[in-house]
């Protein structure tokens, strides 16, 4: 069944970018309906304040505007507040405190952008201009920003059911094992680590066309949704927008998400619900300014952490300590985010017995937190390697020895929190990398650089994270709302030619071709006969969609088990027409043929015997379609060894990353192309987040970092020309042995961008982002430390 | 946006005219600064008037030895312009590193001298090299041109036709880039003239583009790279924001004119 030029490790160029590049996808703005009106909200200037009044007279006066509505009226038609979907639990068994949420805000505002308030209107333009005519008055109050400032005492108090803003205070793993361990130590390693806050920025900003049919008391939403079956779930089951049957929502090509797309948004409900307010379809795209103030943020940690080390540089125990900032309200996920997705990881690669970590998660007068590339685990990951890093430093050890003498090399190794990992070769990993970064040439790198006045330094990070996010009854037993399973639909059409419908949803991973490339694996059939069908809930019969690098190693599972099923029906069909035994029966080449013999059927000779059912088997029914739900039965655990090498310009602070090399363990790879491409853009992402990007509020909850001018993306000339390689383990936990490769990169890269820094300016005290201010600064630390001596 | 009217001005006089007709009428030059302010309903003119279609706007030119751009040519222009590259090098490489290659390709000089943004790369050019600013009114030079943040000598209804810049014996310009905007965080302009050494900073001051006394009497007694970094060049009066705050920038200013010397 082999099929090298398409199939499974095959560079297939992706089918989906003739579409893409020559500007003919199919965005939801593209979106063009009949009797189309545009949504434009007035939002809170104030990042925390009361409500006094809204006067809508002004705009409401303005020819073309079809109507302005307010909270009062969203709530008083039944829609229910926006809700958080994973219950955690505070160490004290109290269920978290969750703050009333609604689209549009009644009394209060909680950040600034929050939803007062939507005006309704023939054109775009129009709209916006009425929303400046709305007039609200607030009673300002005082506003907290920061997570620690945010539990002091006196802080301003966001929520009524929050008291001192906690959200839930939550542990894992044994703390008197972990003291114990500490005690025992003969070195600890303490250190103070923030993971910056960071705004997502999807290419394609966030939209929604809203439609609803008065005959048929029915609705539907184009939206630019990472998981629309999700969407629509929660739409109809909590929102009480539309009964699930009555509602559809399409998700059609979605330029980029990075996790801000999972969620369900108060401007989509809004939509919905204006549509049958106002009778007309509602559209609403955000620009780019409205993405900085409303699309859920991402990381925002501060942490204490201290790690016990013996004699000979084992491990005796480790003791985190983490405040995470979820903003003004819980978005969906966010409560997983800085527990389940995080300390559950924060046991890295190595054996660590005695381990044990505190989360307190707190509102704050800022933009919702929720996952965002890698969630919770680049935090781990990031505070694990930055520790690991600085202990190896501070014991006098190179930082891979060290990071080895504390491997996990038995698999299945079960961690003190609650993670059971299943494969991985971590020293070859860290070999593979070694090799590839040329270590042994870097120190006559470094004396080379010197003599050009720059400080070169290298840096590691040995990853391990935790993908597909399931299985179902485990995360249920950990509060989560909804199970982590995917589904898929494989149908043969009487020709031949197969649609494969899955509930995976690809907004820029490539699916329709890695998918596409399975199914012509499996069927030895050309690529171009496949096509998949994602995106819409009125085709696909349910999904939980794309995130936590889950789409191959829990999506395509579900592919696999539909076509085992389609499989068997082909060959009881072939070994019946053929006079065979099924047995016999082989798939090649586009036939279906008897072993040993010349007796075959065409691939389409198959279909349309299927479909006429003019012989098939006995009791047997007609058609070729089969459709499988696949829950796996544990997570994945991608890993691997990135190394990075830096130069930094003392004199200015400025820093260039001049070599990255990754050693990824993902499993089997279906595509190294698409896969190479993942990496690549969660490098940017991740060498963005530690040197770039960083929201930042003012005291008074202003967004400081609202636009291009002042959030520093990664632009092309800050990267390097990346090197990037495999050493796998197969993932036994899966048909394909997939592990995921979507968020590998975010989630490793920061720490050794950040090692590699400290390395060159010989201070380990220095935070993510480290622009060249920072840097600079960290280097003027250790100058005055050395004249001081 | 807010709604507004566009004017393609064919002559001085035309633009003049739909100038003082609009009740807020703007000037239009390579519109980087000004549409991107509109479409946050930061500004809200009238009248967009737009010059660049008039007649002897656009271009360089050299008369005697003096350099003569066009107040409408584009920094793209300036930047491959053979006459700049051999009148003043460091002007076209200055014009070459303004921004992006989209900027540079709409952007304008009289645009952004007349925006004086604090942290644009021109206004240090100017400063350095005594340019001088022609309006269609009258000729300002550059020490009395630029008065403040985003404030000039201009008067209502004055449109910069041209920059013309004299031959300096030795000039360069260092810009250190704000990383998200790429705007001088600090941008040193040096430069060797009749009258003596100049240096302009721009980027930096609480009061837009300045000369660095500091520097200028450093590099006045030894024009060399270690005068530059040994000047006594203080943090008051610099800015502080997110990207550098004042010590930074301070120190910055230092290592840009000496990068600034040795490439001049």
């Amino acid at each position: 069944m082999a099929n090298g030029a398409t199939g499974i490790g095959a560079r297939v160029k992706r089918k989906e970018d003739k579409r893409f590049i020559t500007g003919k996808g199919k965005y939801t703005d593209d979106v063009r309906m009949e009797n189309q009106a545009y949504a434009a909200f007035v939002r809170s200037p104030h990042a925390h304040a009361n409500i006094k009044s809204i006067d809508k007279s002004a705009a409401l006066a303005m020819e073309g505007v079809v109507d302005v509505l307010d909270g009062h009226q969203l709530t008083g038609d039944g829609i229910g507040n926006i809700i958080c979907g994973w219950a955690v639990t505070s160490k004290d068994g109290s269920p978290m405190n969750m703050g009333a949420w609604s689209a549009l805000a009644t009394q209060k505002v909680r950040y600034v952008g929050d939803a007062v308030a939507v005006v309704i209107a023939d054109t775009q333009q129009l709209a916006r201009l009425a929303a400046e005519a709305v007039e609200v008055e607030y009673e300002e109050l005082p506003a907290v920003v920061k997570a620690d400032k945010s539990l002091a005492k006196g802080a301003p108090e966001i929520h009524e059911n929050a008291p001192g803003n906690l959200i839930y205070d939550w542990e894992i793993g044994d703390e008197a094992k972990a003291d114990a361990g500490l005690a025992a130590a003969k070195h600890i390693t303490e250190m103070e680590i923030t993971n910056n806050r960071l705004s997502p920025n999807p290419m394609e900003p966030r939209s929604a066309v809203a439609t609803y049919d008065e005959a048929e008391e029915h609705y539907t939403l184009y939206t630019t949704s990472q998981n629309p079956h999700v969407a629509r779930l929660v739409l109809s089951a909590f929102y009480n927008v539309a009964p699930e049957h009555k509602l559809r929502v399409i998700a059609p090509d979605v330029g980029g998400g990075f996790g801000a797309k999972i969620y369900i948004y108060p401007e989509e409900i809004t939509c919905l619900w204006a549509s049958m307010k106002t009778n007309r379809s509602v559209k609403w795209t955000a620009d780019r300014s409205e993405a900085f103030i409303t699309d859920a943020h991402g990381r925002d940690h501060i942490s204490t952490a201290k790690m016990g080390f013996d004699e000979n540089g084992k491990i005796t125990g480790f003791k985190v300590d983490t405040i995470a900032n979820l903003g003004a309200y819980m978005s969906l996920f966010s409560s997983s985010v800085p527990t389940y997705l995080y300390a559950t990881l924060l046991s890295g690669q190595y054996d660590i017995q005695n381990l044990h970590a505190n989360v307190r998660a707190v509102y704050t007068n800022t933009v919702p937190v929720d996952a965002y590339r890698g969630a919770g685990r680049p935090e781990a990951c990031y505070l694990i390697e930055r520790m690991m890093e600085t202990a190896a430093r501070e014991l006098g050890m190179k930082p891979a020895e060290l990071r080895a003498k504390n491997f996990i090399r038995e698999f299945p190794h079960e961690t003190p929190v609650i993670m059971t990992y299943d494969s991985g070769d971590f020293d070859a990993n860290l070999a593979q990398a070694e090799e590839a970064a040329d270590v042994a040439g870097f120190p006559a790198r470094k004396a080379e650089a010197a003599k050009r006045g720059k400080l070169r330094g290298l840096g590691y990070s040995c990853y391990i994270e935790a993908c597909g996010i399931a299985p179902s009854a485990a995360v249920g037993g950990l509060g989560a709302g909804v199970g982590l399973w995917e589904s898929a639909e494989v149908r043969v059409n009487p020709v031949g030619t197969i649609e494969i419908l899955t509930g995976s949803h690809s907004h820029g991973q490539g699916h329709e071709t890695t998918f596409a490339q399975i199914v012509a694996e499996r069927f030895d059939l050309p690529i171009d006969n496949v096509s998949i069908v994602h995106g819409d809930t009125d085709k696909v019969q349910f999904g939980m969609g794309t995130y936590g690098s889950r789409s191959g190693a829990v999506g395509m599972s579900a592919i696999v088990k539909a076509m085992d099923k389609v499989e068997a029906k082909v060959r009881k069909i072939a070994a019946h027409q053929l006079e065979a035994s099924e047995d016999d029966i082989v798939i090649e080449g586009g036939e279906v043929k008897v072993a040993g013999t010349d007796k075959a059927l065409g691939w389409h000779e198959i279909g349309l015997a299927a479909y006429t059912a003019h012989n098939l088997p006995p009791e047997m029914e007609p058609g070729l379609k089969e459709s499988a739900f696949y829950d796996p039965s544990n997570f994945t655990f991608p890993a691997g060894t990135y190394i990075c090498e830096v130069e930094v310009d003392p004199e200015t602070g400025r820093t260039e990353v001049v070599q990255f090399t990754a050693s990824d363990d993902f499993g089997t790879i279906i595509n190294p192309m698409i896969v190479e491409g993942q990496v690549h853009g969660g490098l940017a992402q991740g060498i963005g987040q530690a040197m770039m990007e960083q929201v930042i509020y003012d005291d008074d909850g202003q967004l400081i970092t609202g636009s291009y001018m002042d959030y520093t993306m990664p632009r092309a000339a800050d990267l390097p020309f990346y090197s990037v390689h495999h050493a796998s383990t197969t993932c036994p936990g899966n048909p394909l042995g997939m592990k995921g490769c979507g968020e590998a990169g975010a989630i490793g890269s920061p720490p050794a961008v950040i090692n590699a820094i400290t390395d060159a300016i010989g201070n380990n005290n220095l935070s993510m982002p480290a622009t060249p201010q920072n840097v600079w600064n960290a280097l003027q630390a250790v100058t005055a430390s050395q004249a001081a001596e | 946006m807010y709604p507004t009217k566009y004017h393609k001005a064919a002559s001085i006089d035309d633009a003049v005219k739909a100038l003082g007709a609009g009740e807020e009428a703007m000037i239009l030059g390579g519109g980087q600064t000004l549409i991107a302010t509109m479409k946050q309903h930061l500004a809200a003119p009238s009248d967009l008037v737009d010059v660049r279609s008039i007649e002897g706007m656009v271009g360089v030119s050299l008369d005697g030895d003096m350099l003569v751009i066009g107040g409408a040519t584009t920094h793209a222009e300036v930047a491959s312009s053979k006459e700049v590259q051999k009148h003043t090098p460091a002007l076209a490489r200055l014009a070459g590193g303004i921004g992006d290659p989209a900027v540079r390709h709409a952007g304008t000089i009289g645009g952004s001298v007349a925006n004086n943004d604090p942290a644009a790369d021109y206004p240090a050019a100017l400063l350095a090299l005594g340019a001088t600013v022609v309006t269609n009114q009258r000729e300002i030079g550059a020490d009395d041109f630029f008065d403040g943040l985003f404030t000039t000598a201009l008067d209502e209804g004055e449109i910069i036709t041209a920059v013309k810049f004299p031959k300096v014996e030795a000039a360069a310009y260092a810009k250190f880039a704000q990383p998200a905007s790429l705007f001088a965080l600090v941008g040193v302009f040096v430069a060797k003239t009749a009258d003596g050494v100049r240096v302009t900073v721009t980027g930096a001051g609480d009061e837009g583009v300045f000369r660095s006394e500091a520097l200028e009497v450093a590099l006045t007694a030894d024009w060399s790279e270690a005068s530059a970094k040994g000047a006594d060049v203080s943090a008051d009066g610099l800015m502080s924001d997110i990207h550098g705050a004042a010590a930074y920038r301070a120190n910055l200013i230092k290592v840009m004119a000496a990068r600034a010397v040795l490439a001049s």
